[in-house]
């Protein structure tokens, strides 16, 4: 039924979605200007005072997770293999729980700002918050370079500008709301963002459901019709189960080490609006996974796997050609200023929090040795986001033309290996020492990055090689143990006394919060 | 009265631990099955619903169900002993 290729107005100028896009400018600059007049101490900049509820929180951690890549990718993915889109769906959410039982309120009750403050309690500041602002720098340079690649990917196949033209635009665009509007604008984009995009995901779902009796066995059983059962089964995704597996834990125990994710946990009042945010992220992200499952295989029956492919060979057009095909040019404008909302967010939360790392970090703590005035606390803020704006704009344009979507695996990587051991370690185990906090990050974040380096990705996919020194795809199931192993092991060679005895305090004010 | 916040913790971590490897066990069982058992994830329920998406179904709902379990238990016995524990400090 797909003998020809339905034509497409897609990367054609589409006034629905430049008119949706500018609404949605317009609307994030005026929450950008009442929130800049609100921000007038660091405390505001990072946290948003501490001033945002669990509900709203949640939407604002979904919005700053919910990336282009997981709705495009995703969608995409499944389209054209089907099941194996799955794998990413779930592991993409079950690393929520994990951050709701280990991680989210005994971050919430020790620290101000990062992760490091969670780290470096009881423990020597200056390496530990060195160490820390490596792991998170690492991080957020990794998924910045995928998200602003994808940007200028995604709005030069939507809008038909320059792949330049989109990166300048997403970046200046994002650094007036951070760098004005500090947390409390980034968090209302979020929340925005994310009841624009799970309302567009609904909306097409329903749209496609509503030509198969709204019963999602039917939609499935005609893709196998159209493309063999094998949609319906484990294929190339899984070839190799090792990778599966490794790809498995690196999702799982990486979202509890994404520096901008645990940020948004100080934005809450208490230990308890913390708790509430990732139930209510939980839930959201779970069911937009769901609604992208849906997707993708309405795109595979509806708009036909020859027809995305013609459009992109990575299947990323599969959602923005639905929504064409379902509600005309109207719907797809929409759909891809959803799209271009979502990048804007996400590179927002990945922005402060690494300007959070260098000013709060390393400027404050390390260079001021936390004595610094509060006026020079938010102008080295503010000075580090238009550092870090200007970071992700070049990383932008010197990747153009990369294959960056193994980047994301990568943050995933470092995080779940670098951050997530030390972040255990030091919030749960009495013995854990600054040496260890150290080696623990250290290890895990470049070990992550040798072993990708030397990965099939690289070896094979990017440099054209035969082989690869290292047969897995992502690292995480050699270099996760190793995070821990290396924490406790140095740990227990040199024990740091002044560290153990200071866990009482620290173990009280994790169930208490601060009195 | 540091006994009762070191109760509470050890408490917390239990219930933290247990349905973390819920959430382990359901996930990695998900996969396992799908690195290692192709062919039985491929069996069909019902025509076009596979053993592998209800499992990839499971899996999501099972991270709502604990999340729900670890949010009424918390909200429900953690908030209260601390209640009880500030009580008993001020007086």
């Amino acid at each position: 039924m797909n003998e020809t290729i339905p034509a497409t107005s897609l990367g054609e100028p589409n006034t629905t979605a430049i008119l949706f896009f500018l609404a949605f400018i317009a609307a994030t600059l005026g929450i950008t200007y009442w929130a800049a007049r609100k921000t007038k101490t660091t405390e505001e900049y990072f946290a948003a005072g501490r001033s945002i509820s669990g509900r709203q929180n949640g939407f604002a951690l979904a919005g700053d997770y919910m990336s282009a890549a997981s709705f495009l990718g995703i969608a995409g993915l499944v389209s054209l293999s089907g099941f194996d889109g799955l794998i990413y769906s779930t592991g993409w959410l079950v690393g929520w729980p994990v951050v709701l039982f280990l991680i989210a309120e005994p971050l919430r009750n020790l620290g101000k700002y990062t992760f490091a403050d969670v780290v470096s309690f009881r423990l020597k500041q200056t390496p530990v918050r060195i160490a820390a602002a490596i792991g998170t720098l690492a991080v957020v340079a990794f998924y910045l370079i995928a998200q602003m690649v994808g940007a200028g990917n995604l709005i030069k196949l939507m809008f038909g500008v320059s792949y330049e033209v989109a990166v300048v635009s997403v970046g200046v665009v994002m650094l007036a709301y951070v760098l004005f509007g500090g947390m409390i604008a980034t968090t209302w984009v979020q929340i925005v963002k994310a009841v624009l995009l799970l309302g567009g995901a609904a909306l097409l779902c329903v749209l496609t459901l509503a030509q198969f009796s709204f019963d999602p066995s039917l939609l499935f059983s005609k893709a196998a019709e159209m493309y063999g059962e094998e949609v319906l089964a484990p294929g190339k995704q899984v070839a190799n189960p090792w990778d599966a597996i490794s790809l498995g834990l690196a999702l799982m125990f990486g979202t509890a080490g994404l520096p901008h994710i645990l940020m948004r946990f100080y934005t809450v009042p208490d230990a308890k609006a913390a708790r509430q945010s990732v139930f209510w992220a939980t839930g959201l992200i779970g069911v937009f996974y769901l609604m992208t499952f849906i997707l993708g295989f309405g795109a595979m029956v509806l708009v036909g796997r020859e027809a995305i492919l013609a459009v992109d060979k990575g299947g990323n057009m599969a959602a923005p050609l639905i929504a064409e095909v379902l509600g005309g040019t109207g719907l797809l404008g929409f759909i891809a200023a959803v799209a271009f909302a979502t990048i804007l967010a996400v590179v927002a939360g990945l922005t402060l929090s690494g300007a959070a790392a260098l000013s709060h970090d390393l400027w404050v703590s390390v260079y001021r040795k936390g004595d610094a005035p509060r006026d020079e606390q938010l102008m080295v803020a503010r000075g580090a986001t238009v550092v870090l704006g200007i970071v992700a704009i070049l990383l932008g344009i010197v990747f153009k033309g990369q294959n960056v979507a193994f980047m994301v695996g990568l943050a995933f990587a470092v995080a779940a290996s670098g951050n997530f051991p030390a972040l255990v370690l030091s919030i749960f185990w009495r013995g854990f020492t600054t040496g260890g906090a150290v080696a623990s990050i250290v290890t895990g974040t470049l070990a992550s990055l040798a072993l990708i380096a030397v990965s099939p990705t690289i070896m094979i996919d990017l440099m054209g090689g035969e082989s690869a020194i290292f047969p897995l795809k992502n690292p995480a199931i050699v270099t996760i143990p190793l995070g821990f192993a290396v924490g406790i092991l140095v740990s227990l060679l040199a024990p740091e006394d002044s560290a153990r005895a200071a866990y009482d305090a620290k173990e009280r004010r994790m169930i208490m919060g601060v009195e | 009265m540091s006994d009762d916040i070191r109760a509470l913790a050890h408490a917390r971590w239990r219930v933290a631990i247990g349905l973390s490897a819920v959430v382990f066990v359901l996930y990695f069982g998900f996969i396992l099955a799908v690195a290692f058992a192709k062919e039985a994830i491929a069996v069909q329920i019902i025509p076009g619903v596979s053993v592998g998406i209800l499992a990839g179904a499971v899996v999501i709902v099972g991270a709502w169900i604990t999340t729900w379990v670890y949010v009424a238990w918390a909200n429900r016995h953690f908030d209260s002993s601390l209640k009880s524990i500030n009580e008993k400090a001020r007086g």
